[in-house]
């Protein structure tokens, strides 16, 4: 075998860690535009995987990500971390979509570039669902290894480690395969200098849902059989609140509230 | 697809013949849910040599125990699990299927999903039954499920429907269901179906397994004392097992005190690690961010030591103690120690 091909799909999110009470709407949903729009955290460690495959193996890595054009900027960091090609999927049409939708127009994207191995991150940390990347798997139908942590390949069979939980597990998986990375793989390799400037302004390859042969009842809203009801911030559920003084007497008596009902003792 | 009459099922997690907890809390909600829809409650229970466990699960609340027993399915493994469970959803229509949000759950889970075309919900905290009107088109629909999940890391609570392509699809967090009390001697309908894997090509082999051992048990203690980056440090945590020896409780940690390197992965508390809902949490050095929150403020009573009284954590705590952990946890050790005399 000539070296691998991989695929890695790599989503623009906001940076969901920074919200603050600026980042939300007096309606409780989020003020997309006051968060920064980062890399997700994950699929950096897959990213990482499928450069460590080239690495060692030899072949070529294409990144794709699907959204609007902004999220171009992703690309470019995976093209300046080594990745070969980028391809953004853009299109009105993909509005609206949930993971059904989202790994429908992610497979027919993956599918034009036949890879041996595709890897996504565990979990975008907006939707927080990690579904998407299973998702693929089964429309490629090819062997699917969610949770990764290591992986060594011998021919055209991946040997996987993977959290299961309750344990870890090692399996050999048949090729082609879809990998599900979480950041025990280990972190992303810096920025090559020289790439980082190379790519600085470069452009990914774009494609609307008719390029890679999407049917449109299967994306955005039309594709998607989930919708979102109803949104709320989150309100602190504060019931009886008492406070208690921070001398001997204070938590004294609290103990014995404490024991009174029952609660300890 | 849609099936009024349908089952509400639940997929009924085992590991080498044992059913992990999580079927048991699920199996609760299904009950409640598929009480106001007069359905029944259906458990799908896979694996090789697992009819043993059918009874358990009739104790916890199935009537009927839909059971794929196949040495093809000792192990969990995508492919499959999801091609056995795709054929027995199509031959019996359920309405409702339910997941843990596990490892395993969140593996077969979208996959099943994916293949039969319908959608699923991640991760959610609880489900009920009620009228959904889509706005766009002034359908309305009686009786379909509400699945509600934190998402944006936990920062909004989204109610989501399912309204057209049924089944209605879930994965459920781990702890935050309750199991009903066991009914000794309940029985149910155990009904065997077959995989339906021959010809099919599994892709994946399962070399070897490790199981984690744990020695610390969140879920199943009644007092719980959990300390954060206020602790300060590894050899401070000391003091939380101290107040926790003389509770006879168990110690957490929020996820900073993790990372910290102050108390072990498998005590964290939160919307990345346990969800817990003692009698009594003792919160020292935390400050109470949401996904925090998510794992704890269920509590039966809180009891909240902070330094910062504007601390979010004081606004879920029964109890405000606004000091110095270090100052108040050894007060609090010679009160309990005093009025156990
Ligand atoms: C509040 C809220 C709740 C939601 N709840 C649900 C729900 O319960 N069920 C549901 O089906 N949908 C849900 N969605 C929609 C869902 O967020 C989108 O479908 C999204 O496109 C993909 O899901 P995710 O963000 O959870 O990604 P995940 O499934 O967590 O992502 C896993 C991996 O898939 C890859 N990936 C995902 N999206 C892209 C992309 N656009 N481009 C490239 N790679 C990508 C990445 O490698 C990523 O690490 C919800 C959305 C919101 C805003
Ligand atoms: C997607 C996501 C998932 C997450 N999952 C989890 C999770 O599962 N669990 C979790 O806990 N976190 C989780 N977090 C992290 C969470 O946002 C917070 O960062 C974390 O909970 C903070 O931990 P802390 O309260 O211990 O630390 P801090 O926020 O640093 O708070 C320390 C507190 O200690 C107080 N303090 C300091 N000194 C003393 C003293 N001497 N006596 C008394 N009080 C003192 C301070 O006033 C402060 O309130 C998650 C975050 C994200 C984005």
């Amino acid at each position: 075998m000539n070296g691998y091909t991989c695929v890695v799909c790599v989503k623009q999110v906001p940076d969901t860690k920074k919200v603050t009470g600026q980042a939300m709407k007096a309606d409780g949903t989020i003020n997309r535009a006051a968060l920064p729009a980062i890399f997700n955290p994950e699929d950096k460690n897959a990213l990482e995987a499928a450069l460590s495959v080239k690495e060692r193996y030899g072949g070529r890595v294409v990144a794709i990500a699907m959204g609007l054009p902004a999220a171009t900027a992703v690309l470019r960091e995976a093209l300046a971390c080594g990745a070969d090609e980028a391809v953004l999927v853009t299109d009105r049409k993909a509005a609206g979509s949930d993971t059904l939708a989202t790994s429908y127009i992610l497979s027919q994207a993956v599918k034009k570039f036949n890879p041996d191995l595709v890897f996504c991150g565990r979990q975008a940390i907006d939707g927080d669902t990690a579904q998407t990347g299973p998702q693929i798997g089964e429309k490629l139908d090819c062997a699917v290894v969610t949770y990764l942590e290591k992986l060594d390949l011998d021919g055209n069979v991946a040997i996987a480690t993977r959290d299961i939980g309750t344990g870890v597990e090692t399996c050999r998986a048949k090729l082609p395969a879809l990998f599900t990375v979480t950041e025990k793989f280990g972190e992303l390799r810096p920025y090559e200098m020289r790439r980082v400037m190379k790519y600085k302004n470069a452009a990914p390859t774009i494609l609307d849902c008719a390029a890679i042969g999407c049917e449109d009842d299967r994306c955005g809203f039309a594709g998607s059989p989930t919708s979102v009801n109803k949104i709320e911030s989150v309100v602190l559920a504060g019931g009886e609140f008492k406070e208690v003084a921070a001398t001997d007497e204070g938590i004294g008596g609290l103990v014995a509230e404490l024991i009174k009902d029952h609660t300890i003792g | 697809m849609k099936n009024i009459q349908g089952e509400v099922w639940v997929f009924a997690e085992q590991e080498e013949g044992k059913l992990s907890d999580v079927p048991f809390e699920l199996l609760g909600k299904a009950r409640e849910l598929a009480s106001k829809l007069g359905v029944k409650v259906g458990a799908v229970l896979m694996g090789s040599g697992v009819e043993a466990l059918a009874k358990p699960l009739f104790e916890a609340g199935a009537d009927v125990v839909h059971m794929i027993d196949d040495p093809a399915l000792k192990v969990y493994r995508n492919k499959a699990y999801r091609h056995a469970m795709v054929e027995l959803v199509k031959e019996v229509n359920p309405q409702i299927v339910i997941f843990g949000a596990t490892h395993m759950g969140r593996d077969i889970a979208p996959s099943v999903a994916s293949a039969l075309r319908c959608g699923l919900t991640a991760d959610c905290t609880d489900l009920q039954i009620g009228d959904y009107e889509d706005k766009k088109t002034k359908e309305t629909f009686t009786n379909v499920l509400h699945q509600i999940r934190p998402a944006f890391g936990g920062n909004i609570i989204a109610t989501i429907v399912n309204a057209r392509n049924w089944p209605q699809m879930a994965t459920v967090r781990e702890g935050v269901m309750k199991p009903l009390a066991r009914e000794e001697g309940r029985k149910g309908e155990l009904v065997k179906h077959s995989a339906h894997l021959d010809g099919v090509e599994i892709p994946v082999e399962v070399v070897e397994i490790v199981r984690k051992v744990s020695s610390v048990n969140l879920k199943g203690s009644r007092i719980i004392v959990c300390g954060g980056a206020g602790v300060g440090s590894k050899e401070n945590f000391r003091l939380l097992h101290d107040l926790a020896g003389v509770l006879g409780g168990a110690v957490g940690g929020s996820r900073a005190a993790v990372d910290l390197g102050y108390c072990e992965h498998e005590r964290q508390i939160g919307q990345t690690g346990v969800t817990v809902r003692p009698a009594l949490m003792i919160s020292c050095g935390v400050s109470g961010a949401v996904q925090h929150l998510a794992g704890m403020q269920d509590s039966a009573k809180i009891i909240a030591i902070n330094t910062d009284k504007d601390a979010p954590i004081f606004k879920v705590a029964h109890y405000g103690i606004v000091g110095d952990l270090n100052v108040v946890i050894p007060k609090l050790i010679k009160a309990i120690r005093a009025k156990g005399e």
